[in-house]
């Protein structure tokens, strides 16, 4: 009996039926893993979200709901912009240089489209805790006699500025993400849309 | 008998009995250290009924979970005891765990010829944090909210896949519903299936090579004429009936614990849980439960910004490490002798060392980083104190262990 095998069949056989069966597992695997990402209706539910601002006065902060994220908008006067010049020095990345925190058309000294109006993410950097808003100034916050007035995250005691910038020595890497936005009038912001989609 | 003999014929049953029971010879000097492999068993049976019977009455939605939890809790018969069984059987599963792991380490169980059961028993361990972490999810409360935001979080620290990585866990660009219901597929499906499975793997290759011992000495060595190490007794009934003892004393403190303390003081249910979740809205601390707690404490720890890409990632990796290294330390070992009890000085600081920080490092995971809650300096400071010691006990551990006086170990177990 033994002489009459073909072994060198019997290999290609074999590797082609384990091949073919490779194959054919992760062709099923594709779809399996695939309805594991976020579906139609989550995508859906990411669709861009609509905001006025006509009534928002400064030193106001607006939290709207994108992609089940918070997301702030917040008007700075020019006293407050200015004062955001004179910190620099405690910031991390005070010019905004990690690219990927933010749309290249809010990559300026406010961080912002429109200077006053500031558009984050209310998504600490460090771990996806939510900040709180500690606008008042000075020691009364336990957050330092020098405190300008900003976020604090509560989990880790990571700091951020009135622009979302960063302090230094605080566990978050990176300054808050502003959302990609527009503005389709003066007072109604597009978040979810970048500035040139929108316009072009 | 003819039932028995009818059954022999068609299914290896007093085969298996006997191999894996009456007269598996375990060896005779077994100590309290080794009631807690049987107590893991009989405490995933207990979260296996327990689960199954919450899964009769919970919603696995996010507009529905908090409120059938409450409902549990109030209205179904008995829920109350139900859940906190399960709340607390958590908790006491990693009790048990942690002393299972540490007799390992005392006697060198993981030396060789034991490493794959050490390895399946790792495995076990990690399926166990899964398993806990999603099942923590489920009460929708607001810690469970933040925890598994912070935790899935980790994974977009991975460079280039860490984002897309992170929507495919969660199924959405943050925990939603859609997490919310496929963490429940995972908690009462995927690992449970994949828990009972290594559970069985790790038993199968304990009685291929035998159970190690107090001594760490091989009582194969010694055996009679028919073959029976003279230093071994039959599992059953000798250890059964040991066992149930064990089971017995186990039982009163747990259900002490579940009728008096059920929540122990918000170590084994934290308050903020009892709120539900709200995604505007961090709790004042995120921490996991205290089992997790060790490895958040090193992730914390690393603050170190100088560090290439920054120090978030590598918080991440020194966790991961942290677990890691319990798998090589079957080839870390060096030592002459497996147990304790002929070791020298320095393994036996070693281990005195490793056990304190581990309890450390757990304790400071609850805590504020920034605050002082030992004493002389912040929290943060004494994590990464820790985070040195713990590393230091695995990675030293070829020099320490060949520099090692031992004591020659006896021939028979004592």
């Amino acid at each position: 009996m033994t002489d009459d095998v073909n072994s060198g069949r019997r290999r290609l056989l074999t590797t082609v039926t384990t091949g073919v069966g490779l194959a054919g597992a992760t062709a099923l695997a594709v779809p399996l893993v695939a309805s594991m990402k976020p579906s139609a209706r989550a995508v859906a539910a990411g669709a861009p979200v609509e905001v006025d601002i006509e009534d928002l006065a400064p030193g106001k902060l607006k939290v709207v709901e994108w992609r089940g994220k918070p997301v702030w908008i917040l008007r700075r006067d020019e006293q407050t912009l200015a004062e955001l010049e004179e910190i620099v020095g405690d910031l991390s990345d005070p010019d905004s240089e990690v690219i990927e925190q933010q749309p290249a058309y809010a990559q300026n000294r406010h961080r912002s489209i429109r200077p006053d109006v500031l558009v984050v993410l209310g998504v600490c950097t460090h771990l996806g805790c939510a900040p709180t808003k500690e606008f008042e100034k000075g020691a009364s916050t336990g957050l330092g006699d020098d405190w300008m007035g900003g976020f604090f995250c509560p989990c880790h005691g990571s700091k951020f500025d009135l622009s979302g910038r960063v302090y230094k020595n605080v566990p978050a890497p990176t300054n808050l993400v502003v959302p990609p936005h527009s503005y389709v009038t003066e007072n109604r912001i597009l978040i979810g849309v970048d500035e040139t989609e929108a316009t072009g | 008998m003819s039932l028995i003999n009818w059954i022999d014929d068609r299914f290896p049953l007093t085969k298996v009995w006997n191999e894996h029971l009456a007269q598996y010879y375990a060896p005779k000097n077994f100590n309290f250290w080794y009631y807690f492999g049987g107590l893991a068993v009989v405490v995933l049976v207990l979260q296996i009924v327990t689960g199954i019977i919450l899964t009769m009455h919970y919603k696995p939605d996010a507009d529905l979970a908090f409120a059938s939890v409450e409902y549990i809790m109030r209205d179904v018969p008995a829920g109350w005891f139900v859940r906190y069984l399960h709340g607390v059987g958590a908790s006491m599963f990693f009790l048990v765990v942690y002393l299972h792991m540490f007799r390992g380490l005392m006697y060198g169980s993981y030396r060789n010829p034991r490493e794959l059961i050490w390895i399946l028993g790792m495995v076990i361990y990690v399926a166990l944090m899964a398993e806990a972490f999603f099942g923590y999810l489920l009460p929708w409360g607001n810690m469970s909210y933040w925890g598994a935001q912070v935790i899935i979080s980790l994974f977009g620290a991975i460079p280039v896949i860490g984002e897309p990585l992170a929507e495919w866990i969660r199924g959405d660009f943050v925990v939603s519903d859609a997490t919310l219901n496929r963490f429940f597929a995972f908690h009462v499906i995927l690992l449970p299936l994949l828990l009972a499975l290594l559970v069985y793997l790790h038993i199968v290759a304990l009685h291929k090579v035998g159970s190690n011992n107090p001594d760490g000495i091989d009582i194969k060595k010694n055996k009679d004429k028919d073959g029976i190490p003279v230093d071994g007794i039959p599992f059953h009934p000798y250890y059964t009936v040991k066992d149930t003892f064990g089971i017995a004393v186990f039982m009163t403190i747990f259900l002490g614990i579940v009728f008096f303390v059920p929540e122990l003081g918000g170590w084994f249910l934290e308050k903020d849980n009892f709120a539900p979740a709200d995604i505007l809205q961090t709790p004042p601390d995120i921490v996991p439960l205290w089992y997790l707690t060790p490895y958040y404490s090193i992730l914390r720890a690393v603050t170190f910004e100088w560090l290439p890409g920054g120090a978030k990632v590598w918080g991440v990796i020194a966790m991961g490490a942290a677990i890691v290294m319990f798998f090589f330390l079957p080839w870390l070992d060096r030592a002459k002798v497996r147990s304790i009890r002929y070791r020298g000085w320095m393994y036996k600081t070693a281990l005195t060392i490793f056990a304190v920080t581990f309890v450390m490092l757990g304790y400071l995971g609850t805590k504020n980083p920034g605050h002082i809650d030992l004493f002389l300096f912040e929290n943060v400071i004494w994590a990464q104190i820790g985070m040195l010691l713990y590393f230091a006990f695995f990675l030293l551990m070829p020099i320490y262990t060949t520099l090692d006086r031992t004591k020659p170990e006896p021939d028979r177990v004592g």
